[in-house]
Formats: structure tokens, C-alpha cells, sequence
């Protein structure tokens, strides 16, 4: 399973890298988000799928899964979170005072470098 | 523990100085501020009687103490002297620059409270005895001496005097911190005493020689020595006041000190004392020949002050013999050490009084230029005096302090032609007679100073204001100083005996063990008419001569080259190599496209990664350990491509929000797959805000638009996308199929229950075992939050004014 | 926009209040059970977004007029002074203490410094999250 997540992450990566490079800023943060699944999934299949249970303390259960790659998830999740959040608000902002969404025009000109 | 805190008393009032400055504007801001310099002063005296018998104070404040790195406050002899020079001066400065700067029409705060920076920084150069403390309040000298000269920032001249100033001294502290950081592999401690304790077992390492060249580069480029001293007169752009304590009487002296302080560690080698000595004697004949040339006065004074540094640091280069000689406290040698503290204190009076001189006849004529001054004496007739004493003095002459140790400046030039080591027999002659030349030199132009202002015939109606004594408080500064160079002439023993002679024992601990045996006493008439004497009329005679026909030669000045100076070719440095060359190079790939840069970010990142995969050997795929893989794990990568493709393909933007929403619910969906109960519920509700969020905001975005793409970048989009999966996968397999390193997690689920007291181990390591992390991350939570906040609710318009 | 269905606005509210404990109770149990203050803080802001798709945005702050900065900053002081506590016992920076105690009705109970810790991350969370979603909502 690992060997397939593997490329299923890279899969991940390679939309969100595309998405990310185009010219349209909706595109962009979109890209963003699909990146960090991709993240997120990378993480966990580094950190091997080894243990039979969530990492919680139960009766008799000693095989657990790793808890830390876990824990790095969770909060990159809440921090993707808001990151996208500031993304959007940055874009519709500068949609708003330069009147495109287009990265190839919002490079600086003369009047306001 | 007071002590140390008393080197950051200045920058701990500076703290206040922007609310005096807005709230207590009818009382003008240099009054509070004068109280700081005031009670160093009395503070440091207090240790006076104490160091003058030779003991040394020490306290300490760790810092890093896991990196050896601490505060130090070590107040020994000279570092005593230099921290009362310097709050003493500062006191002195701070009640000038109240008169001299305007209250209503400056902006005060930031002026006191870069000074109180320098002052705090100043402090601890000469009072730390870890190197790393030492170097960091040695940039910010630097800093503060920065923001100083370029105060009136709206002056170009002032800007370029500032970078010009920054650029070559903070050039100086690199070199200097690699000399240190030398020393410190070498003697295996930071601590200045500790190295100066194994002189002799450093002084046979093969970096010896680095480290004693490195920081000798921080010391010249920081006192203005051949050939880096260019920055100095580009730095009187400065206000006056700062001109006068900064970059005559104290900052600038900073190398002075580092030379005087590391003389014990290096005074064993040869090249040291060439070097030093041979730098401070071309810097002084350089120096005093081109001060002639100049026209501003605070010009005049520039080079005056890069002249005299070079003399005191080649009295300290001739001090370092001292070591070489047997029995040398009772030889001719022991007086160059002596000489060169002593003509440091003296130059501090008359050339920060000549230079507040200086600002008094700017500030009341509304010009510098001398070729415009002249015939001021009987308008301005106190400033007169005491730049006569000023001048004076700097020409050495009686009944002033300057006489004194220009006197015992020739006497330890003299004595080199006794040494026999290192060819001082054949070579030693030349040292005597610069210095001659060079003394000659200083007198002509501090007769040029004062008579060519105070003097002649004059335009006075021709200047931009119209002339007229300075007032009282301008002036108390300036003659106080000056009534020091008189009392200095007058009383020299006294200082000699509480300032002088201690600080000589911190340069040369291995000569004396305490001050009372320094056997030197000074005095202006020995008795007999010696070598020296005969020297001090050659110079006045041939001086005078020079002087009154100044005119007739002046226009020697003109044959030099006017490329070919340093000034060109620092300008050649900066402006053609590094703006045009340089700049010109990087402007072929820096486009300005974001997105490219972003391209060629990724491409490097994944090439280089794939690259040192496989040249490392470190790519390996292994199905051992692997989990076996299930139908329905099969249908949701199905759905999870299938999405992803529909996200980036999407024509309208709802369909590639919900297509994101679609990728984001599977991967929660693999959350639960993987025994992940906390993540797959987290991701839940996230994606469900998302999803709400996107809407929100597509109220405010525009429609997708066909994307037209030039066909080259959409090649390389594809590549780079491409080469950064193929990175991922690649990756992700390697740290698959080889763990090297078993995971840290066992020791949390061990301990869990038995120290954490809990059962979900996500949980606890999120708010206990890793709590940090957590406390970072909900701190950049808050500020995106804020950020968004503010980006929508406090908009500015292009203008800037609140809509 | 003024929706007016009642249907829906009635069953907002009952489910509001259903998910809202649902979020008090996986906050508290995060400690031994999947949950926390992570999950906990989106649940709860999930259910307050409930609540203004169903009203709008100006009943929902008149229903809970909370200023979510100050919560934002209560919950950071909150999380900074408990990691502080036990500098003043001499221990290092975030030394977390508990005990099991008998309390009323409760029963035996382990109370933690953590679920302090914890509270300030679920103030966090559910306040940056509303601040985001009402300051977007309210721009025009």
C-alpha cells in the first residue's frame, strides 16, 4: 500500500505544482489546497502504516500506529486551513485594487514600485 | 550585576525618548537625555581610586552560557578611561547638540535615541571580555554611526556618507569576527583575559598570523586608517555633534582600543608591529598632507582626526617593541605605550572642542566653506579663543596639552632607531623623520583651521546669515574642553597617575605588575635642551614658513591625479561592479514573472533532489514491510485521481471547488483507512469550513478565464510539474524502503499514561510532549486571522488615507 | 441576504445545539478518545456557521455577540500562561501537572493543566475561524 500512496502523493503534487504555476489566482490557492493533501499523505505513507489501531490507549491493545506523523498532520491541516483563508482574502484584495486576477499583468509597474 | 546592566542604561532610556520627545515637547529632549551620560560619568569615577592602583572590577551576565557567550563588564585601566571618555564626552555632546539641533524642527527622538544606541554600544566594546559580545556591540556601533550620518536623510550626500561609512566598517567587523573566531578555536575560550593568559602558546599556531591580520582589518577599517580611512570624511555629513563624539573622540578610537587590547596576545610578532606601526605613520603623513587641500572645515578636521589616529596607533605599533627588549620598563621604550594613551586623551579635548567650533561657525555663518570664512575673530571672539587652544594644541605647542605628548611622540619615534630586531637598523632612521614631516604637516593646517576662519580680511557681509557670537549654552561645552587642554599641560602627573598609568598596565601587562612602577613622569621642560625640543622648533620654524605661503604651493594639490583616488575606486567597487556588472547579470534571469521564478525554484529543488538520489546510491524500493493493499483502498485512490484531474481541468470554478472538495473528503476518508481518528475528523469539518469559505469569497473573485499560455512556458509548467511528482515519489519511496532510524514515537507511547496521564497519544503530544509547536502554531493561526482582519477592515487607499 | 425559512431555521437551532455539545464533549474527551482542542474549536465554528447560513449574519452576532479577536487573544494568553505556570515552581517552560481527584457527581477525575493548555488552542481556533468567516461575510 505504501508503494502506491507513494505515487498517488506524487500524483498529488504534480496537479497542485501545475495549478500553482498558472496565471489565474483562484487557480493558484486551489493548487495550495491540493498541495497540501498531498503534504499530508506524504507525511503518513513516510511514517509506514505499520499497527493495527488508532493510537489510543485501549485494553489490550499494544499495536499502535506511529502517533507523531499524526500529530505533525494535525496541525498542518489547522495551518493550511488558515493559510488558504489568507490566500483568498490576499486575492480578492488585490482583485479588487489592480482589477485582475491575472499574475502576468499584477507584475509592479513603473507607478507603483 | 549593575555593572553590566549600566552599559544598557542608554539604551534602556532611549526607550523613552519618543515620549518625551511627543509629549514633553516644551522642554527640549537633550535635557533628559543628559541625565544618562551624567550618572555614568560619576559611576565610572567612583571606580577610579580603585583601578588607578592597578586592580580590575569584573561582572558578569550570562547570555548563552551553553555557547560560552556572556556580558562582561571587565573595567580595568583601559577600559576605564575609555568608558569615562566616553560618557564624559557624551555628557558634553548631548548639552552642545541641545543648542545646536532645534527643537521644533527636528526629529529629536530618533537622533537621541540612535546616540544613546552608539553610547550603550560604545560601552560595551570597551568594557566586554567575551569576543562575541565584544563584536556584536561592535556592529552596532557601526549601526548607530550609520543611522547618525545619514540622520538628515533626505540629503543624498548624507545617504552616500552613510552606506559609504557602513559598507567599509561592517566589511571590517566580518574580518574582524573571523579573527576572532580564530582565536577562539586556537585558545578555546572567548573570554579576551583567558587568551591574553596563553599569549605565548597562540602565539606559535600556524593561524596565528590570520587571526592577528583579520583583526587588525576590523581595527583600521573601524580607525579610519591608510587606506580605508575615505569613509571618514564622507561621514561628516552628519550633524556636528555627532561629528564631534562619534567620529573624533570616540567611535572611530574603537580601533585604537582593539589594538591596544589585543597587544598583549600579538605583540610577540614581527608583523604586527611593522604593520601597525607602518599603517599609523602613512596614515598620519597622509592624513596631515591632505587636510591642506580641503575647503570645508569640518573637511580640515576630518583628515586632522584620521592624521592623529594614525599617530596614536603607530605609538602603539612602537609600544608592541617594548616586548622584544629585556628590561624595558627602564629603557627609552617604555614611553611610546604611555604616549599613545596620552595623546588619545588629549585628542579627544582639543579636537572635540574644535569641532564644536566647527558647528558654531556653520550654524552662525550658515557656511563651512573656508575660501568664504574669514575676519570672524572679533565677532565671534570666545569660539575664537578656544579654537586657538584647539588649534594649538593639535600643533603642539605650550602652554598646551598637545605639546606634552607630541613631545613624548617624538621621543618614542627616536627610539626605534635603537632597536636592533626585525632590520629597525637600517630602516629605523626612516620612522623619526616621517614623523617630522608628518608633525610639520599638522601644524600648517591647524593654522590653516583657525586663522583662515578667525582671520584676514574676510566677506563677512557676503555670508548666507549673518554672523554673531553663538549662544551661552552652545558655547559651555566647548570651552570646558578647552579649559581641559590648558589644565592638561598644567597637571599632567595627576592624570597620568589615575588614568594613564593603569591603562599603559592593560597594554602591557608582561612589563609592570602594577602602575606605580610605570617610572614615567612627564614634564615639559626636561632640563637640557634634548633631540626633541630641537625637533619642536624645526617644526614650528619650518611650519610658519610653510604656512604664510600657503598660497604659493597650495596648488601642488592639483598635480595628484583626481581618477585615480580611493574615493574612485570604492565608487568603481559599488557602483560599476556590484549595480551594473553584477546587477546587470542577474537582471537576465530575474524577469520580474513570479511564476517563473517559482519554475525555476522547483525545477533546482527536484532536480538536485532526484540527482543526489541516485548519485548517493540512496534510492531503493522495497516491497518488505509493505501493507497489503485492498479493494476499496483501490476504489478511493480511483476517486481521489479522478478528482484531482477534475479539480486542474475544471472549466468553471465551482467544479473545481467541489472537485477539491471531493479529493478533500477521500483523504479524510484515508485518515480513517490509516488509524488516524483525530485527522480524518479534523480534516472533516475542515474541508466542510473550506468549501463554505470558497463560496463566500467567489462573491468576490472573477470567472475563469481561458487560460492562454505562450507554448514554451507551458512546456516547462509541464516538466516542472512532472520532475517535482517524479521528486515526491521517488522520495516517499526511499524513506519507505530503508528506515535507518527506528521512530522516536516509542518513548511516547510508553510514557503516555505513566508521565502524561492520558490516553489519546495525538492528543497528548499535541498539548504536552510537543506543546511548543502547538503554541507557535495557534500564535500563526492568530496572525493569519488578524491579517485577514485587517487586510478587509482597515483599508487604506492608494493615498494612504483611512476609507 | 434575510433567509426566512423557518423550517430550516428551527432545525438550526436544534442542531446547533447538538453539535455544539458534541464539540464541549470530544474537547473534553480528547485527552483519552480521539478529539481535542483542535477538533473541538472546528466543531464548534461549524456549528456557528450553521447557525448564519440559516439566519444571517447580523441575527447570529446579535444571538452571540462575541468580539472573536478578544478571543483570539484570551485563548493565546490563556495557552501562554499555562505553559508559564510552572516557571514560577522553578520548572522548565511547559511542565504539565495532573492528578486524579474525587469530585461531586463527577466521580474520580484526573484534572490537567493540559485541558488549560488545551481551552486556549479551542479559543484559538473557533475565534480565528469566525473572525475569517464574518469578515469575508461582512464585505461588501
Amino acid at each position: 500500500m505504501e508503494i502506491v500512496m507513494a505515487f498517488v502523493c506524487g500524483f498529488l503534487f504534480m496537479a497542485a505544482i501545475y495549478l500553482i504555476l498558472s496565471r489565474s489566482l483562484l487557480r493558484i490557492i486551489i493548487g495550495t489546497g491540493l498541495l497540501s493533501h498531498g503534504a499530508h499523505l506524504l507525511i503518513l505513507t513516510m511514517g509506514s502504516f505499520k499497527g493495527s489501531a488508532p493510537p489510543v490507549l485501549s485494553e489490550g491493545v499494544t499495536d499502535f500506529v506511529d502517533p507523531l506523523p499524526q500529530a505533525l498532520i494535525l496541525t498542518a491541516i489547522v495551518i493550511s486551513f488558515g493559510v488558504t483563508a489568507f490566500f483568498l482574502v490576499l486575492a480578492y484584495r488585490a482583485y479588487h485594487e489592480l482589477k485582475t486576477d491575472d499574475m502576468t499583468l499584477m507584475k509592479g509597474s513603473e507607478d507603483n514600485e | 550585576m549593575f555593572q553590566v546592566l549600566c552599559i544598557f542604561i542608554p539604551l534602556l532610556a532611549a526607550l523613552f525618548m519618543p515620549f518625551f520627545f511627543k509629549k514633553i515637547s516644551s522642554i527640549h529632549t537633550g535635557w533628559f537625555v543628559l541625565v544618562v551620560p551624567i550618572f555614568l560619568v560619576i559611576y565610572y569615577a567612583m571606580f577610579v581610586p580603585t583601578i588607578s592602583k592597578g586592580d580590575s572590577v569584573i561582572a558578569q551576565l550570562d547570555w548563552i552560557p551553553s555557547l560560552g557567550i556572556s556580558f562582561v563588564s571587565y573595567l580595568d585601566g583601559l577600559s576605564l578611561l575609555f568608558s569615562i571618555l566616553i560618557s564624559g564626552i557624551g555628557a558634553l555632546v548631548v548639552l552642545y547638540s541641545i543648542f545646536y539641533l532645534d527643537r521644533t524642527k527636528e526629529q529629536l527622538h530618533n537622533f537621541y535615541i540612535y546616540l544613546l544606541m552608539f553610547m550603550c554600544a560604545m560601552l560595551g566594546v570597551v568594557q566586554s571580555d567575551n569576543m562575541m559580545t565584544l563584536y556584536l556591540f561592535w556592529e552596532l556601533t557601526s549601526i548607530s554611526s550609520f543611522l547618525l550620518i545619514g540622520y538628515w536623510n533626505n540629503r543624498d550626500k548624507s545617504r552616500f556618507g552613510a552606506l559609504k561609512s557602513m559598507m567599509i566598517t561592517v566589511a571590517g567587523g566580518m574580518m574582524m569576527l573571523g579573527g576572532f573566531v580564530l582565536l577562539s578555536i586556537m585558545g578555546d575560550t572567548f573570554s579576551i583575559r583567558e587568551l591574553i593568559g596563553q599569549a605565548a602558546e597562540i602565539a606559535t599556531n600556524d593561524l596565528f598570523a590570520v587571526a592577528l591580520i583579520l583583526i587588525l582589518l576590523g581595527a583600521f577599517t573601524k580607525s579610519a586608517q591608510f587606506p580605508f580611512y575615505i569613509w571618514l570624511p564622507d561621514a561628516m555629513e552628519a550633524p556636528t555633534p555627532v561629528s564631534a563624539y562619534l567620529h573624533s573622540a570616540t567611535m572611530v578610537k574603537a580601533g585604537i582600543y582593539l589594538v591596544a587590547r589585543f597587544t598583549p596576545i600579538f605583540a610577540s610578532s614581527e608583523i604586527w608591529i611593522w604593520l601597525v606601526t607602518g599603517i599609523g605613520l602613512l596614515t598620519l603623513t597622509w592624513g596631515s598632507f591632505f587636510a591642506l587641500k580641503q575647503t570645508d572645515l569640518k573637511g580640515i578636521l576630518a583628515f586632522s582626526t584620521v592624521s592623529q589616529l594614525g599617530l596614536i596607533m603607530s605609538l602603539l605599533g612602537v609600544g608592541a617593541i617594548a616586548f622584544h627588549v629585556d628590561g624595558a620598563q627602564d629603557t627609552i621604550f617604555k614611553y611610546a605605550a604611555f604616549a599613545a594613551i596620552f595623546h588619545l586623551i588629549n585628542h579627544a579635548t582639543f579636537k572635540g572642542s574644535l569641532f564644536m567650533i566647527a558647528g558654531i561657525v556653520d550654524h552662525e555663518t550658515g557656511t563651512r566653506d573656508i575660501r568664504k570664512l574669514g575676519g570672524l575673530m572679533s565677532i565671534m571672539p570666545v569660539s575664537f579663543t578656544v579654537a586657538l587652544i584647539g588649534s594649538f594644541s593639535m600643533a603642539g605647542l605650550p602652554p598646551f596639552n598637545g605639546f606634552l605628548s607630541k613631545e613624548m611622540f617624538l621621543t618614542a619615534m627616536l627610539s626605534i632607531t635603537e632597536f636592533e630586531l626585525f632590520n629597525f637598523t637600517t630602516w629605523g632612521i626612516l620612522f623619526p623623520i616621517i614623523a617630522w614631516i608628518a608633525s610639520v604637516f599638522t601644524f600648517i593646517y591647524s593654522f590653516y583651521f583657525v586663522f583662515k576662519t578667525f582671520t584676514g580680511k574676510g566677506q563677512v557681509d557676503r555670508l548666507p546669515h549673518k554672523p554673531h557670537e553663538a549662544p551661552v549654552g552652545m558655547l559651555i561645552s566647548p570651552v570646558i574642553l578647552a579649559a581641559l587642554v590648558v589644565v592638561l599641560f598644567f597637571i599632567p602627573n595627576v592624570v597620568a597617575d589615575s588614568f594613564i598609568k593603569p591603562a599603559v598596565m592593560a597594554i602591557q601587562p608582561f612589563l609592570y605588575s602594577s602602575p606605580g612602577q610605570i617610572d614615567i613622569h612627564v614634564a615639559a621642560w626636561h632640563g637640557h635642551i634634548t633631540t626633541e625640543l630641537l625637533m619642536t622648533i624645526g617644526i614650528i620654524a619650518l611650519g610658519l614658513i610653510l604656512f604664510l605661503t600657503l598660497s604659493k604651493w597650495q596648488k601642488v594639490y592639483n598635480l595628484f591625479p583626481s581618477k585615480l583616488t580611493l574615493n574612485n575606486l570604492y565608487d568603481f567597487i559599488i557602483y560599476e561592479l556590484f549595480d551594473r556588472w553584477v546587477g546587470g547579470f542577474s537582471g537576465l534571469y530575474m524577469t520580474g514573472s513570479i511564476r517563473r521564478y517559482l519554475s525555476y525554484m522547483l525545477g533546482a529543488i527536484s532536480i538536485s533532489v532526484i540527482a543526489t538520489l541516485f548519485i548517493q546510491d540512496a534510492f531503493k524500493v522495497t516491497l518488505v514491510g509493505a501493507t497489503p493493499i485492498r479493494v476499496y483502498q483501490i476504489i478511493l485512490i480511483i476517486v481521489l485521481v479522478i478528482g484531482t484531474i477534475a479539480t486542474v481541468f475544471a472549466k468553471s470554478r465551482i467544479t473545481s471547488i467541489v472537485s477539491l472538495g471531493l479529493v478533500g473528503y477521500t483523504v479524510s476518508l484515508f485518515f480513517v483507512m490509516f488509524n488516524a481518528p483525530d485527522l480524518a475528523l479534523t480534516q472533516l469539518v475542515i474541508e466542510t469550513i473550506s468549501v463554505a469559505l470558497f463560496l463566500l469569497a467567489f462573491y468576490h473573485l472573477p470567472k475563469y478565464k481561458k487560460e492562454e499560455e505562450r507554448t514554451r512556458f507551458r512546456f516547462g509548467r509541464a516538466f516542472v510539474s512532472i520532475a517535482v511528482g517524479a521528486m515526491v515519489t521517488l522520495v516517499a519511496l526511499s524513506a519507505h524502503s530503508q528506515k535507518l532510524i527506528g521512530s522516536i514515537s516509542e518513548y511516547y507511547k510508553e510514557t503516555v499514561y505513566s508521565l502524561a496521564g492520558g490516553g489519546n497519544i495525538v492528543n497528548v503530544i499535541l498539548v504536552d510532549y510537543r506543546g511548543f509547536d502547538t503554541l507557535f502554531e495557534i500564535a500563526v493561526l492568530s496572525i493569519a486571522g488578524i491579517a485577514i482582519f485587517g487586510m478587509i477592515k482597515l483599508r487604506l487607499s492608494r493615498k494612504g488615507e483611512k476609507l | 441576504m434575510k433567509t426566512n425559512d423557518v423550517i430550516i431555521q428551527f432545525t438550526a437551532k436544534l442542531v446547533f445545539f447538538m453539535i455544539f455539545f458534541y464539540a464541549v464533549h470530544i474537547f473534553f474527551a480528547g485527552h483519552y478518545t480521539p478529539g481535542g482542542g483542535f477538533v473541538g474549536g472546528l466543531v464548534t465554528a461549524s456549528a456557528i456557521v450553521l447557525l448564519i447560513v440559516a439566519f444571517d449574519l447580523k441575527t447570529v452576532q446579535t444571538i452571540l455577540p462575541i468580539n472573536y479577536i478578544y478571543m483570539v487573544a484570551s485563548g493565546l494568553i490563556l495557552a501562554l500562561g499555562t505553559a508559564a505556570i510552572s516557571m514560577f515552581a522553578g520548572k522548565p517552560f511547559f511542565t504539565h501537572y495532573f492528578d486524579y481527584y474525587n469530585l461531586p457527581i463527577l466521580g474520580k477525575t484526573s484534572l490537567h493543566t493540559a485541558a488549560l493548555f488545551d481551552l486556549g488552542v479551542y479559543l484559538v481556533v473557533v475565534g480565528v475561524t469566525m473572525t475569517i468567516i464574518q469578515t469575508i461575510g461582512e464585505d461588501e
